[in-house]
């Protein structure tokens, strides 16, 4: 079925029309990453301007001694605020965006593996950070600290709903971290251009592939301490409290191994964006491209190993402290292996100076210095003098900033003129550039100082005897200073979005597959996808882009109003399937608004509406699979250029299935954390003298169910295989999983005094756990018969049931370490 | 460490003013040489020489078991004031001015009754978390006789920024008296 060749502007129409975004109300049913990447930005851009503001007033009330401009209540919240703002919803929503938009342009795809599960991801960025700014604007905002460190954050410290809004509106911020990470590595490993094998990848995907990686291992370890927080908040269960078993230090350990890693993960997409820009700039190809692959994997490994140093003066033993201060010191190599390549690369090409390129000499100036401080707050004896005080404070701001506010300021007007289709109006650039660094390091040096001179942080006013007096108000002129400097960028953007001269496309001769499209770029990025046969960093992206727009490639028509991209063998890049993407749809929409009620249910104890929400929301994604997929099967279909490939529902290598593997490796992440927890108490915390009552061991049956359950499901995907109907065998899963799930909630209910002692405390979690994992797998199971009925399951068409098995196994899995822990901590008192 | 960062600071600021203005003089590195050389040869000896004299330093920090035990003092903090005790001194009574001998070493055991503080006093240099259900000890020495500042490092509440004590080093000889003169 050999397809017509339409003219340029046929096929333009034609394929605008296929992938629109509805006007007016339609607005909130999109799905494309052309608009959610940019919602992301903005709404990221507008957080980092609160989180500004906020840093103002920090510095208004700091500029001189005795201040009564905040008092230390108002205080608290602020600079709780701000670190919470800046981290959660500036940072890390700021790189998603850019990832979301820049990614299937780099890569060669139309959109990305999931438009609709990125909508959800951004309702639920909007709904949980709105929690937070509405709580700072009522006065009720946290004020335990960004870092909110037990037992100063329990229930008993901060009686108040401060902290419960930290704790439910960050987790809600973080689904769409979570969605965002899963989203990123299934476009990357699955939706590249043909061709386009994973060692010709632009070295931007290597760098988000990490940093997905890295937040989908990331994100659980918080995930968890923040439910553990919230359970001892609303249920008394005694985790972090030291006289009934808990342990204060076990929430810094899951903080922080979170917390370190973060700080990675919100500079490796940054660096990634230099990796792009510097070769550009230097007009040759990156020095080093297999060396920083190294490097960026290296630093994600080491950024896991290293979280104590937030912890060297808790009383770890010195031995411990020299392993995590070495592995701090070491993870300099691969930065500076990064910062040689782009010198590097620099060196050896003909630089030409841009806009851009003086945000990245910012970013040289103050990025370096900032890894210097690091070396040296990771040496222990330096460490327990400055540590909590200015010069960390310094430190961070240096890393941060440095390692990710330039580079995006840099991004900012790099890829400026691909949003906009415009030239930039310049003239504004240049003095916002030399205002933000003067003020910068005006503010953030001087605190080196301060902070040695013995300044603790988070002080809300200070006498002015001790000689802190000048520098502090230097450091507040210069962030007076920094913030003129953001304010002219922002009139700049305005500008160029008013005024800038429409422009040729690809202003920076950029090689790269993101500028081989018109500018602003159409809802379906290429009107065919190109064939790539060299690194994708190094393309004639011009050429490209018009014989692409001329329908040259692959997928180079419109067919039956469908969404199509395709998705290719994840090493060779050689196209296996067609990828047909779902429409425009208000799911996402009302999904998130039903996980907010569960959310605001909990934030405001309305425990009744709990149930509802999550049925609400379970029925919901019950929809979401409505208009997926086929009910017979097609067979391979033609993609242009002679080929034919089958599509993405008759293939087993498809992006639902292996985004199922990145789901279960999230959630095996938190359970991990969880079995750490447990051991960690056991061993560590003090109070734990038996004996413990015992346990249930009727209740142990849900383990027997749970493996005939997963084994139900197993024989319904085999009898599929072979042509025969898995009906009765998925509903027999459904019906063991539901005898599983209650077993498991008797259990829970007959743990005795749960609140007595964090053994029970654990126990209650552990078979929590397991029953949730009970009820998601019949669930599936109940959606897989449902999928089966309305005819889109055959023998070919077999995703729902694999994804089916993979859950029921992971569910009876769980409850191995379940009861072998219960076993062993009941145990200890038998 | 000051310097050591300086010179690399600039050494990297140069190499990359010089990469913009004039790439002809670096033309004759290779590029791989670039990553050999920035990426391992130059952080690697310094990262170990820094290591080592790190962990040493950290070691000669610490209690030793031949050592003669020194004296212990008990700083017991909560929202948001300083206690101290003296259990080598029987009939001291608790204080809120940290009391010390100057010239020695004292073991300061540190703990805290509701939340998480953390004992510092920049003069006398490293701090330690005052943490509840635990104890940690941190070994101080003030050199001379005089008065020092104490502040709590780890934020504990509204009251943070008032936790601060005053320390009175004492020369040996009237130390006791000091005690005396506290209760």
């Amino acid at each position: 079925m050999s397809q017509e060749r339409l003219s340029p502007v046929a096929l333009h129409k034609a394929l605008e029309k296929i992938w629109a975004t509805p006007p007016g109300w339609g607005r909130l049913s999109a799905v494309n990453h052309n608009i959610l990447g940019k919602r992301f930005m903005v709404l990221a851009l507008v957080f980092f301007a609160i989180g500004g503001v906020l840093a103002m007033l920090i510095r208004a009330q700091l500029a001189t001694p005795n201040s009564a401009f905040i008092g230390p209540d108002l205080y608290n919240q602020i600079f709780t605020m701000h670190g919470t703002v800046m981290m959660f919803l500036f940072a890390i929503p700021m790189f998603e965006g850019l990832a979301m938009y820049l990614l299937p342009k780099m890569l060669g795809a139309r959109d990305l593996a999931f438009p609709r599960l990125a909508a959800y991801g951004f309702w639920c960025y909007l709904f949980g950070g709105s929690i937070l700014i509405v709580a700072l604007l009522v006065g009720y905002a946290p004020n335990s600290g960004w870092f909110m460190y037990t037992p100063l954050a329990s229930g008993v410290y901060t009686p108040g709903i401060n902290a419960d809004v930290w704790l439910l509106g960050i987790t809600f911020v973080e689904i769409s971290a979570v969605t965002a990470a899963i989203e990123i590595i299934v476009t990357i490993l699955k939706m590249r251009a043909p061709g386009m094998s994973l060692t010709r990848m632009p070295i931007f995907g290597w760098y988000m592939l990490v940093t997905a990686a890295m937040m989908l291992i990331g994100f659980p370890p918080l995930i968890l301490g923040s439910i553990l927080l919230e359970l001892e908040r609303a249920f008394d269960l005694p985790f972090f409290d030291p006289e009934r078993g808990g342990d204060p230090l076990l929430w810094q350990h899951l903080f922080w191994l979170f917390g370190h890693p973060e700080v990675y993960i919100i500079f490796l997409p940054a660096a990634g964006v230099l990796s792009t820009m510097i070769p550009t700039f230097a007009r040759r190809q990156l020095v080093g491209y297999n060396a920083i692959i190294v490097a960026i994997v290296a630093m994600a490994f080491l950024s896991f190993g290293l979280w104590v140093h937030h912890m060297f003066t808790v009383g770890i033993p010195h031995l411990a402290l020299a392993f995590f201060s070495a592995a701090s010191a070491l993870v300099a190599i691969p930065t500076a292996v990064q910062i040689f390549a782009w010198i590097g690369t620099l060196a050896s090409g003909r630089p030409k100076f841009d806009i851009p390129m003086l945000y990245v000499v910012g970013f040289f100036i103050v990025f370096v210095c900032g890894g210097l401080t690091g070396v040296m707050l990771a040496m222990v004896p330096f460490n327990t003098q400055a540590h909590d005080s200015y010069f960390v404070v310094a430190h961070l701001h240096y890393v941060l900033v440095g390692g990710f506010v330039f580079p995006m300021l840099a991004a900012l007007y790099y890829w400026l003129p691909h949003f906009t289709g415009r030239r930039s109006v310049y003239r504004l650039s240049v003095p916002a550039f030399w205002l933000i660094l003067i003020g910068f390091n005006l503010t953030f040096f001087l605190m080196h100082l301060t902070g040695l001179m013995g300044m603790p942080r988070r002080i809300s006013t200070y006498p002015s005897n001790w000689g802190w007096d000048w520098l502090n108000l230097l450091s507040s002129f210069g962030g007076f200073l920094m913030t003129m400097g953001f304010a002219l960028v922002l009139i700049d953007i305005v500008m160029q979005f008013r005024f800038g001269r429409r422009g040729s496309r690809n202003p920076w001769k950029a090689r790269t597959l993101e500028w081989a499209m018109p500018t602003p770029p159409p809802a379906y990025n290429f009107a065919a996808l190109p064939a790539i046969t060299g690194r994708a960093d190094n393309l004639e992206s011009n050429a490209l882009g018009r014989e692409l727009a001329s329908g040259q490639g692959y997928l180079g028509f419109p067919r039956q109003g469908r969404q199509e991209t395709l998705g290719v063998d994840m090493a060779s890049g050689e196209p296996d399937q067609v990828i047909i993407l779902p429409r425009p749809s208000f799911l996402p929409l009302w999904t998130a608004l039903a996980t907010g009620g569960f959310f605001l249910g909990f934030l405001f104890k309305l425990y009744w509406l709990l149930p509802p929400a999550t049925l609400a929301a379970i029925i919901l994604f019950f929809f979401w699979t409505r208009t997926l997929g086929e009910r017979r099967d097609v067979g391979p279909v033609d993609i242009g250029e002679g080929k034919a490939v089958p599509v993405d529902g008759e293939v087993k290598d498809n992006v639902t299935w292996w985004a199922t593997l990145c789901g279960i490796a999230c959630d095996a992440t938190l359970y991990a954390a969880l079995l750490f927890g447990a051991l960690y108490l056991a061993l560590i915390a003090p109070g734990w003298t038996p004996p413990f009552p015992g346990v249930d061991w009727v209740a142990a049956l849900a383990f027997p169910a749970g493996i005939a359950a997963g084994w139900l499901a197993r024989l319904a995907a085999r009898r599929n295989g072979a042509n025969q109907t898995p009906a009765p065998f998925l509903l027999g899963a459904v019906a063991v999983g539901l005898v599983t799930a209650g077993l498991l909630f008797v259990s829970i209910l007959t743990v005795p005094a749960p609140t007595s002692h964090a053994n029970l405390a654990l126990r209650v979690v552990l078979l929590i756990y397991c029953a949730v994992h009970a009820l998601v797998a019949l669930l599936l199971a109940l959606h897989a018969y449902l999928r089966w009925r309305g005819g889109f399951v055959s023998a070919l068409r077999a995703t729902d049931l694999r994804v089916t098995r993979a859950w029921t196994d992971y569910a009876a899995a769980a409850q191995v370490p379940a009861w072998a822990l219960i076993a062993l901590l009941g145990g200890m008192g038998a | 460490m000051f310097w050591g960062s300086v010179i690399l600071f600039a050494l990297v600021l140069g190499l990359l003013t010089l990469s913009l203005t004039r790439p002809a003089a670096l033309k004759a590195i290779r590029p791989m040489h670039w990553i050999i050389g920035g990426g391992l040869l130059l952080p690697v000896p310094v990262l170990l020489l820094l290591l080592v004299a790190a962990v040493l330093l950290g070691e000669r920090l610490l209690p030793r078991p031949g050592d003669p035990a020194p004296m212990r003092i008990e700083a017991r903090a909560s929202q948001w004031q300083w206690r101290f005790a003296y259990p080598d001194n029987p009939g001291a009574g608790e204080t809120e001015v940290l009391h010390l001998p100057a010239g020695q070493s004292v073991d300061m055991v540190v703990t805290a009754e509701d939340v998480i503080h953390s004992f510092w006093i920049p003069r006398l240099g490293g701090k330690i978390d005052a943490i509840p259900g635990r104890e940690n000890i941190i070994r101080i020495a003030a050199d001379k006789p005089g008065i020092y500042r104490g502040i709590c490092a780890e934020y504990c509440g509204e009251g943070h920024d008032i936790m601060g004590f005053v320390v009175e080093a004492h020369a040996p000889a009237d130390f006791a008296a000091a005690l005396e003169a506290a209760r």
